[in-house]
């Protein structure tokens, strides 16, 4: 609540601040019939930036900062409370804070150490409040007095409000690098901890996967579970049939689109094609899992009838279960398609016409132009497009994991259930568990491969369409 | 032979070669039109029995000792709150079948009427303080299995045990139907409730309101940071600076990033570093911001660029600095586009999942939130957790779901498509 005020009254203040700044300077302007540096209201932006702005700030980090920092002093007042372990620290921190929200919980918890802190708590946060709104204030009137004062006709008002606000809109800009360095943190601190205990290569190279047997504290784990390579296998083996099924379908049409069909037809089937890229994951998800996964196990039975055998896997047993890589593979290429279609369609489109007229001109006809001149000349386009939707069948995680499984088999029997990196991840992340052991952390080394794996096919993608750009213009 | 005989001998070849590569083209694009119908038809199709329920028609002895209330006459709202409400259902159905004695039958026959039944009669009595020692006659939700019986969606012909519901059932439904006690009334409760364990009971509203939320820290945070971002950089960045290679190479990066990665990054550093809570719209909103920046940023550029340099020498030559310049005139005539943009950008995130399971949006909520602080889930992700039900009822229900999202996208998708073809000029 206290902020609320804070924050209403500050907003009051603001406007004031910018009225009399701006009557200050006309005023300033009607009296000695001086020209304004700048026009009146920005003299008035300017004392808000000064003032309102730093008061702003003060109270959001403020605001942010005061709880954590007000339990940090309470427990390092008791020792009791500091010396105890850190799962159960958080624990005793919550019964102190719930008691210090509404003190008719103390007779529940009959222990006077917590009654203390929790008066301490309320105690601090009394003091902090009061101080808090002091500090807050007297940044604003601070700032106020100092550009108020400064403003006149000579002042270059426009300029400084332009410089902030430049400065801003390049703080923003910065977010970007942010995100980036946020996410490079976020797994590779974790993965790091990961390959302390686990090494670096039995996980790259081991076959083995199967973290959800928990690994006791005293064990060395060198039972191998955190053998990485039947999840990267299973993401290649669905993105593979993804591939085959999409490109080739994808290619023609894009050919077809551009080459053969009337403008009118190509602007009404596009689009409806598009749709299927607005379409959610999890949709696709729910169609593999509900529809083509069961579908998929028919067709495997009926060809086990017929004694077409699919037993050729590596490693794990042979089942037909309706959680497939074929189902996910065949959906995921369904949606990769329209990713496909506009790339490609953009770089097919993109050839000179001056090519087709010359095949024309000595005599191709329009099949032969196609196959022998454009696309050849399309091709690094083409490969790059591909490239892009490899890259995100491998990152797609909704498809897999409502219907390719979690078991994790090493097998080239598409008709097998597999599991993949992004699956995993989930797998291991969601649901309640402590987050420094192993299992949680190879979460953190798989995000950590994927996330090299989709940028190294980004750069090459991008590096082909750039050669191939520099080409034609 | 010369060329023109060679020509002419392979000529039909050719042409049958080039007739037969236009039919692989048609081939295809039907192929995958085909595809594009084959999906929505399936889930459209499996979405249709979501939208009716199946109701039992009671006869309910509002008796009041068998509700546990003191025998008065008027009641205070917080009794009638706390009152028992099985006996009366029971003995209602009871007294429906005076033919099924035996203990278990009995069980099966009370599971006829949803577990919910006991709450929508506390809410209507609670609504009607007078039909206490009355007998009204009320329509009941069915159960789920029950449901799925009358409207159809299970085979008779199998086998007993591989039936999820049993013959002794089917003559009950039979006789309640000669009777006119069962009926399908358009499913009110998929609108109007929350995620619930029955699927009977179960409606998307909380997950609506949970998407409501999100989207709109989603947009508060990515759309003035995106624009700001993409100003500066078209307009104010330096060129040729490390600095400013470095967003651009980010920005195009960041586009590409796997989504999970993101539910991590919320994962590791919104929950874990700064204690912000899990589950909440607030935290999915977050995350979801930073997915749809690159989109903004990329289409607020090709907006600004788009507008002609004449405006801008216009606007310099009036005296205007170029800040003015550019939040006056050239941001003004780029909206339209940058709005188109968000939009999308928008689109694609309501349709975001992997991300919001990361940050434990995946949890059962019931209630509806009540604001970005609460626990929430959103419409894709109740989507996924619904289709991981093993309830018969929940393949309905989810694709209804699928349905409303898919009207929603559609709708997002319809009013970009409306403001580009409005509002945006082409110079």
């Amino acid at each position: 609540m206290a902020e609320q005020k804070i924050l209403l009254i500050l907003l009051c203040l603001t406007f004031f601040s910018y009225y009399i700044s701006k009557n200050k300077v006309k005023n300033l302007q009607n009296a000695t019939n001086n020209k304004l540096n700048s026009l009146s209201n920005y003299y008035g932006y300017f004392v808000v930036i000064c003032s309102a702005l730093p008061a702003f700030i003060l109270l959001a980090f403020w605001s942010f900062l005061e709880n954590s920092l007000i339990t940090m002093a309470v427990v390092s007042e008791f020792s009791e409370i500091s010396s105890l372990p850190k799962d159960e620290l958080s624990l005793v921190l919550n019964k102190i804070t719930a008691i210090a929200e509404n003190s008719a919980l103390a007779q529940d918890y009959n222990q006077s150490l917590y009654i203390k802190a929790a008066d301490l708590i309320t105690k601090y946060q009394i003091n902090n409040s009061y101080l808090k709104t002091i500090t807050v204030f007297l940044v604003f009137i601070i700032g106020f007095l100092l550009s108020y004062t400064k403003i006149g006709a000579k002042f270059t008002a426009r300029k400084k409000v332009e410089k902030t606000i430049i400065f801003f809109l390049m703080l923003s800009a910065l977010i970007a690098i942010l995100t980036t360095a946020g996410i490079i943190f976020s797994v590779l601190f974790e993965s790091i901890a990961f390959f302390k205990q686990i090494p670096f290569f039995d996980f790259i190279l081991g076959t083995h996967w199967s973290p959800q047997i928990a690994i006791r504290e005293d064990q060395i784990s060198s039972s191998g579970g955190f053998g990485a390579v039947p999840l990267f296998w299973g993401t290649i083996l669905i993105s593979l049939i993804a591939i085959i099924v999409a490109a080739p379908l994808v290619l023609i049409s894009a050919i077809y689109l551009s080459e053969y069909a009337s403008v009118k037809f190509k602007n009404i089937a596009k689009p409806v094609l598009e749709i299927l890229a607005g379409i959610p994951t999890v949709v696709y998800g729910f169609f593999a899992a509900i529809t083509i996964g069961p579908f998929m196990k028919n067709i495997a039975d009926k060809l086990n009838q017929f004694g077409i055998n699919f037993d050729i896997h590596l490693f794990a047993d042979f089942t037909i279960s309706s959680e497939s890589a074929i189902a996910a593979g065949l959906v995921m290429g369904m949606m990769i398609m329209p990713f496909i279609l506009s790339l490609s369609d953009d770089v097919i489109s993109a050839v000179p016409n001056s090519l087709r007229e010359a095949s024309t001109a000595i005599g191709a006809t329009k099949s032969e132009t196609i196959w022998r001149v454009i696309f050849p000349a399309a091709l690094p386009g083409i490969i790059s497009s591909i490239l892009l939707a490899i890259s995100r069948a491998i990152g797609e995680t909704m498809i897999v994991l409502m219907a390719a499984g979690i078991a994790a088999n090493l097998t080239i029997n598409p008709f097998d259930a597999v599991t993949t990196v992004t699956t995993q991840i989930v797998v291991l992340l969601t649901g309640d568990q402590e987050f420094d052991s192993v299992k949680t952390l190879s979460a953190f080394a798989l995000a950590l491969g994927l996330f090299i794996i989709t940028l190294i096919f980004n750069i090459i993608a991008l590096k082909i369409v750039r050669k191939y750009r520099e080409q034609y213009e | 032979m010369n060329n023109a005989e060679i020509i002419k001998s392979t000529l039909k070849k050719r042409y049958a070669k080039e007739t037969r590569f236009k039919f692989f083209g048609i081939f295809a694009i039907t192929l995958s039109f085909l595809f594009l119908f084959i999906f929505l038809f399936d889930i459209t199709s499996k979405s249709i029995p979501a939208f009716t329920q199946t109701y039992i028609k009671l006869d309910i002895e509002f008796l009041a000792e068998d509700m546990t209330l003191d025998e008065k006459d008027e009641y205070l709202e917080e009794e009638i709150f706390q009152a028992s409400y099985n006996k009366i259902i029971r003995d209602a159905i009871f007294n429906l079948f005076p033919e099924v004695v035996d203990r278990n039958e009995k069980r099966v026959l009370m599971k006829m009427v949803s577990a919910g039944a006991k709450y929508d009669l506390r809410d209507l009595l609670i609504e009607n303080k007078n039909y206490i020692k009355e007998t009204k006659q009320i329509w009941f939700i069915a159960d789920d299995d029950i449901d799925s019986l009358f409207k159809g969606l299970i085979d008779k012909d199998l086998p007993e045990e591989r039936r999820r519901v049993k013959n002794n059932q089917i003559t009950w439904v039979d006789k309640l139907q000669a009777e006119n006690r069962i009926k399908k009334k358009f499913n009110i409760n998929f609108l109007t409730k929350g995620d619930s364990r029955e699927p009977e009971q179960a409606g998307i509203l909380g997950a609506v309101i949970g998407s409501f939320y999100t989207m709109l820290v989603t947009l508060a945070l990515s759309f003035p940071i995106a624009v700001s971002a993409a100003i500066y950089l078209e307009e104010f960045a330096p060129k040729n600076n490390w600095l400013v290679d470095l967003i651009e190479i980010n920005i195009n990066n960041l586009a590409a990033v796997p989504s999970i990665v993101f539910g991590i990054l919320g994962l590791a550093i919104y929950i874990n570093l700064f204690g912000i809570p899990r589950s909440a719209a607030l935290t999915g909103g977050l995350v979801l911001s930073l997915m749809t920046l690159p989109t903004i940023i990329i289409a607020t550029r090709a907006a600004l660029k788009s507008v002609p340099p004449s405006i801008r020498e216009a606007a310099l030559a009036v005296g205007a600095s170029k800040m003015q310049m550019i939040f006056h005139h050239v941001l003004p005539l780029a909206m339209p586009s940058i709005l188109t943009g968000s939009i999308i950008g928008m689109a694609q995130a309501l349709g975001e999942t992997a991300p919001l399971l990361m940050i434990g949006m995946v949890a059962f909520v019931a209630d509806i939130p009540q604001g970005i602080m609460d626990t929430a889930t959103v419409l894709p992700v109740q989507i996924f957790i619904w289709s991981d039900s093993p309830e018969r009822g929940f393949i309905a229900l989810t694709s209804a779901a699928i349905v409303a999202l898919l009207v929603f996208l559609f709708f997002m998708n319809l009013v970009a498509i409306i403001l580009r073809k409005k509002f945006q000029k082409r110079w």
